[in-house]
């Protein structure tokens, strides 16, 4: 049973198609890579899976739910309850502790619980930098920080735009390591990515360009092998 | 509880964001207090100045004038009674008078008889040579008498109930002086303590102690005239006569239109040069709060479409940044009392050499003001949220 379907799903600009008539399903507990130069649309599609941009055309079926035509504050609500979000730049307030940053998305879903929080930086090895701010943690520590904020409301799909790309090598593996553990735990991970290696770590990689899915590679037979090796 | 848990999280939201960014925080208090003290300063000295003025105009003369409706004079009774009428933290001055012909001399002058500790809290402005006290005699009475500070001089005349007789040219000089010291008339030697210069009819006067008139005379107190200065402008002096009059049918007091009007003429331009002051400090204010609310919103781009990625609602969004408006407006609200109040005191203590009364119901009044010109202000700006859109701001560099 597919978690996301996206059927014939294009987005105009003018007379620039960012995407073109794209079909893909992603059933839930899968890891997916998409992939391909600047411009190919990888951005463009993440923002519509991430129900913070709509379709010119198609539709998109998130968890059996058209998402395609809803409104704005509809969109709003089922990011809040079935997405979880990484940043490449982190996006973590700088005046919030990390707890303080991982509370946010539970105030705006549910309600904040610190001891929940301080649980989800547990699961990404941060407790005890809890109560520091953005600018005493390192990029690495940031990024899990943003790790822990996207998983805090158990989402359906936890969506990472270049999650690793502001990390140094080490982080990078860190937060692989971290997703590696989260897939085996049934959660269903999306990464745009540029890094060739991250995007092997997946099960599935997509390859976009022109707006177009180019290849769809299956990569089961060789999935968590890359960085795995790197760093052993 | 999850509200509970809710409400902690929108206060830590707004603390936290005005705390950890003290630079803007300052910014943005400072703006506000100080438009908050201006405007509590000038609401301050507002409504003090009536009573400041009023002092001060009370330094040019009584203001309502009592006289008996009939020929008998105002006893005792009648003026306790006037007194609680008027309200005895209302008067600054209430001097009866009783007048007595007199001879000095055998040339005919008026002896004021009244109480002089209160004739010169009604005319601070007379210019005494000497001092304040028994006997003082008008600029005109010592030139024509050749008195000076010090000298002696006798007064004689008729004591109450008794009959005066003009001098008659069939009596010798002698003769006459015989009849003015018999057991109806009274002579008696007083001295210089002070002259007075006003420029008006009371440098033709002798003034002394009513009580030394009244023995003088042998009579109980009575007196002619009461000169009263009141703190009250024009409507309310109006009210107090006709008051007096209703409860009093044997006297007819008077107002002095001419100082009452002059005074609430003043008072009513200063009241709108005031409120007009008031009027451009809070437009200023909210300019202020407008413009640093709209670079608080336009610098937290990123952290409002974050916010909006993370699920947040637009009303949601708007009411952290109207709540930490609200912060604001009560922080530099409340600064601005106490800074204003500082304010007003060294304006009055410069302008009229008096403290000032601290306003206490500024406090609410003033907060709740600029809390409400900040969500005011905010809200033009706060409703740019609704433009953000998350995907544009915090796409992938």
């Amino acid at each position: 049973m597919p978690i996301l379907e996206l059927k014939n799903v294009s987005k105009i600009y003018g007379s620039l198609k960012a995407l073109n008539d794209i079909n893909l399903s992603v059933n839930a507990g899968d890891w997916l890579s998409i992939m391909g130069p600047s411009g190919s649309g990888k951005t463009t599609m993440i923002n519509i899976i991430g129900c913070m941009d709509t379709p010119s055309t198609g539709n998109v079926i998130l968890d059996g739910v058209d998402i395609s035509k809803e409104s704005q504050s509809n969109l709003t609500r089922i990011r809040r309850d079935k997405i979880g979000l990484i940043f490449q730049q982190f996006h973590l307030i700088n005046y919030l502790t990390a707890v303080e940053n991982v509370m946010l998305a539970q105030y705006y879903h549910s309600m904040p619980d610190e001891q929940e929080a301080l649980e989800a930086l547990e699961k990404v090895g941060l407790k005890e930098r809890a109560y520091h701010l953005p600018s005493q943690l390192s990029g690495g520590e940031q990024q899990r920080v943003c790790i822990a904020r996207a998983l805090i409301n158990s989402p359906q799909i936890l969506l990472g735009d270049e999650p690793t790309g502001n990390l140094d090598e080490e982080n990078e593996k860190v937060v692989v390591d971290i997703f590696r553990r989260l897939h085996s735990e049934g959660v269903t991970i999306i990464i745009v990515t540029h890094d060739p290696e991250v995007g092997d770590v997946a099960q599935r990689k997509i390859i976009l360009e022109h707006g177009r899915v180019i290849q769809d590679i299956d990569q089961r037979a060789t999935f968590g092998e890359a960085l795995k090796l790197k760093g052993a | 509880m999850a509200n509970n848990n809710k409400r902690k999280m929108y206060l830590r939201l707004i603390t936290r964001s005005l705390i950890r960014r003290a630079s803007r925080l300052i910014t943005a208090v400072l703006a506000i207090a100080i438009g908050a003290t201006i405007l509590s300063g000038l609401v301050t000295i507002y409504y003090d100045i009536p009573e400041q003025l009023g002092r001060e105009f009370r330094s040019y003369g009584a203001n309502l004038i009592i006289m008996p409706s009939g020929e008998n004079g105002i006893n005792e009774n009648d003026i306790n009674r006037v007194k609680n009428l008027i309200g005895r933290e209302k008067i600054v001055g209430f001097a009866p008078y009783r007048y007595q012909t007199i001879k000095i001399n055998e040339q005919p002058f008026l002896l004021a008889g009244t109480d002089l500790e209160q004739v010169k809290n009604n005319s601070p402005f007379w210019y005494i040579e000497g001092d304040w006290q028994n006997v003082m005699i008008g600029r005109e009475v010592a030139e024509v008498l050749n008195l000076n500070l010090g000298d002696d001089f006798k007064i004689q005349g008729v004591k109450f109930g008794g009959q005066a007789e003009a001098s008659n040219q069939n009596y010798s000089a002698e003769e006459n002086k015989t009849r003015d010291f018999g057991s109806q008339y009274f002579s008696e030697k007083l001295n210089v303590k002070g002259i007075i210069t006003t420029g008006g009819a009371e440098e033709g006067f002798i003034f002394a102690d009513m009580k030394i008139l009244n023995d003088l005379i042998e009579d109980n107190f009575k007196a002619d005239v009461i000169e009263c200065s009141i703190i009250a402008n024009a409507s309310e002096l109006e009210n107090l006569t006709q008051q007096i009059s209703k409860a009093m049918p044997n006297l007819e007091p008077r107002a002095v239109r001419r100082l009452t009007q002059s005074q609430d003429i003043v008072l009513g331009k200063l009241e709108a040069l005031v409120l007009l002051v008031t009027v451009i400090v809070l437009i200023i204010t909210m300019i202020s709060v407008y413009t640093t609310m709209t670079a608080m919103v336009a610098e937290r781009k990123k952290e409002i479409a974050l916010k909006k990625a993370l699920g947040a609602e637009n009303r949601l969004v708007m009411s952290e940044l109207l709540g930490e408006g609200i912060l604001l407006g009560f922080v530099g609200g409340a600064l601005g009392v106490f800074l204003g109040y500082e304010f007003a005191l060294r304006v009055s203590l410069n302008v009229f050499g008096r403290g000032i009364n601290f306003q206490w119901a500024l406090i609410p009044v003033t907060i709740i003001v600029f809390i409400a010109i900040t969500v005011i202000a905010s809200i033009m700006p706060v409703r740019k949220v609704m433009e953000i859109h998350p995907a544009i701001i915090l796409k992938g560099e």
